[in-house]
């Protein structure tokens, strides 16, 4: 069972994200939107709006464990599709900042294959470490 | 007509074809692009933090540049970009500081060693500048019809999105491409995922994603009829073009089309020499398709 009382903790997480991503996250009321257009839904363990429900509920552990927000690829699809809206890549974006500026880094550039590399062009490389990288 | 240009870094390297065979198209209609006396990377992608100005910097500088340029050279306050994700990030940075003054401040404070930026540069996408020179201006110099190629429109996120960026009146179901490649003869179709994202950079480290959406993407268009794809946007290109090796490892039955930039079919069409058009640097050759289509002979 899912306590949704919120502890002081929780207040500060949402309100974390809140002001990272300039997001109003109570505001979503689960239409499901956001994740019936994403592209990437397929790969990811939770949905985009089931993202934004951890987030509303203040699991911070929980949602910052899942692959979502790595997955995500900054679309828009979803911010211009919601009815509340709120800006969803915004919320990613928050979520993602939260781990990589604890100097975690989410990609080794050391593990591409020199031909790989060779041939990726060079917003390809610029962007994924700009969205994966601190 | 001359206009500021900024290429970006791709353009220099994996998409030099874009840059020949816009420059060439260019040329053609009597506009000349003046590439900033300098420039760096834009960053590629808009931060989409509320709190880090950091990231913005790099495309404020470039429009710093294309203001002082165009002072100095007396030249409309324009910046035309050709590349989808410089185009969106230099377009989003601009918006941002036009639209808050303490940022502005902040960041011209922070880069003491520039010129203040006005926030007065209008930038703009090539295909925003064919389209406000005139559709007619593009059959008047059409001399080799594109009516034997069907072509799919592929606007991908960033030439639409978010909506204060978008080259078009209807993100949702934008016409500027169709207006122009039909300009030139072509013929269009209408697919679903036209302005659909084709997993973008996630191409450096799951490549399996972006192979699914080339698959995805291709049998729509194929399965309407299209001979190929044509877009805007360097990092689109290499997705719907190199991953069709990935994507036919898991789709044994999908069929290949090739992928075009927008200027290197209007190239065509204008009768410019096939070599300025980089025909040689893709990865499913289009060779082929075009020389059945008659549109080059060798
Ligand atoms: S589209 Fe908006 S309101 Fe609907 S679930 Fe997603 S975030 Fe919530
Ligand atoms: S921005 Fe991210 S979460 Fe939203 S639709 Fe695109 S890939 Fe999905």
């Amino acid at each position: 069972m899912v306590d949704i009382t919120l502890d002081q903790d929780k207040k500060d997480f949402i309100a974390e994200i809140e002001k990272l991503s300039g997001q109003k996250i109570m505001r979503c009321y689960q239409c499901g939107r956001c994740s019936a257009g994403c592209p990437l839904a397929d790969y990811m363990d939770l949905l985009p709006n089931q993202v934004i429900k951890y987030v509303q509920l203040g699991l911070d552990k929980e949602v910052l464990e899942c692959n979502t927000i790595w997955v995500c690829a900054a679309c828009y699809r979803c911010s211009v599709v919601c009815p509340k809206d709120i800006d969803i890549a915004r919320l990613m974006e928050a979520l993602r900042l939260l781990i990589l500026r604890d100097d975690i880094e989410k990609m080794d550039i050391n593990k591409i294959k020199k031909e790989e590399y060779a041939e990726l062009p060079q917003i390809a490389l610029v962007a994924s470490m700009r969205k994966y990288t601190s | 007509m001359e206009i500021a240009y900024y290429p970006g870094c791709t353009l220099r390297t994996s998409a030099k074809n874009f840059e020949s065979s816009s420059i060439a198209v260019a040329d053609h209609l009597g506009i000349t692009f003046k590439e900033l006396s300098q420039w760096n990377c834009c960053g590629t992608v808009y931060s989409l933090a509320s709190d880090d100005l950091m990231k913005h910097l790099a495309p404020v500088r470039v429009l710093i540049r294309a203001q002082e340029d165009n002072k100095e050279n007396g030249l409309d306050n324009k910046l035309v970009t050709l590349c989808s994700m410089c185009y969106n990030t230099v377009k989003m940075a601009n918006h941002l500081v036009k639209n808050d003054e303490e940022k502005l401040d902040t960041i011209n404070q922070f880069m003491d060693e520039e010129p203040d930026y006005e926030a007065d540069v209008n930038v703009l996408h090539f295909l925003q500048l064919l389209d406000e020179i005139g559709i007619d201006r593009i059959k008047e110099n059409t001399k080799k019809s594109l009516e034997v190629l069907n072509l799919a429109c592929y606007y991908g996120c960033y030439l639409l999105r978010p909506e204060e960026a978008s080259i078009d009146e209807e993100p949702e179901a934008p016409s500027i491409m169709e207006r122009i490649m039909e300009a030139a003869g072509a013929r269009t179709i209408d697919y679903p995922f036209k302005n659909e994202c084709c997993g973008s950079y996630l191409t450096v480290t799951e490549k399996k994603y972006t192979a699914e959406r080339t698959y995805k993407i291709i049998s729509s268009v194929v399965n309407r009829g299209a001979d190929a794809i044509v877009l805007s946007c360097p990092l689109c290109a290499f997705n719907l073009d190199r991953r069709q090796k990935q994507a036919k490892e898991l789709h044994a039955n999908m069929k290949s089309i090739p992928i075009f930039y927008f200027p290197q079919l209007l190239g065509l069409a204008f009768g410019i020499n096939s070599n300025e058009l980089g025909f040689n640097m893709h990865y499913v050759d289009p060779r082929p398709l075009l020389k059945e289509k008659r549109l080059i002979k060798r």
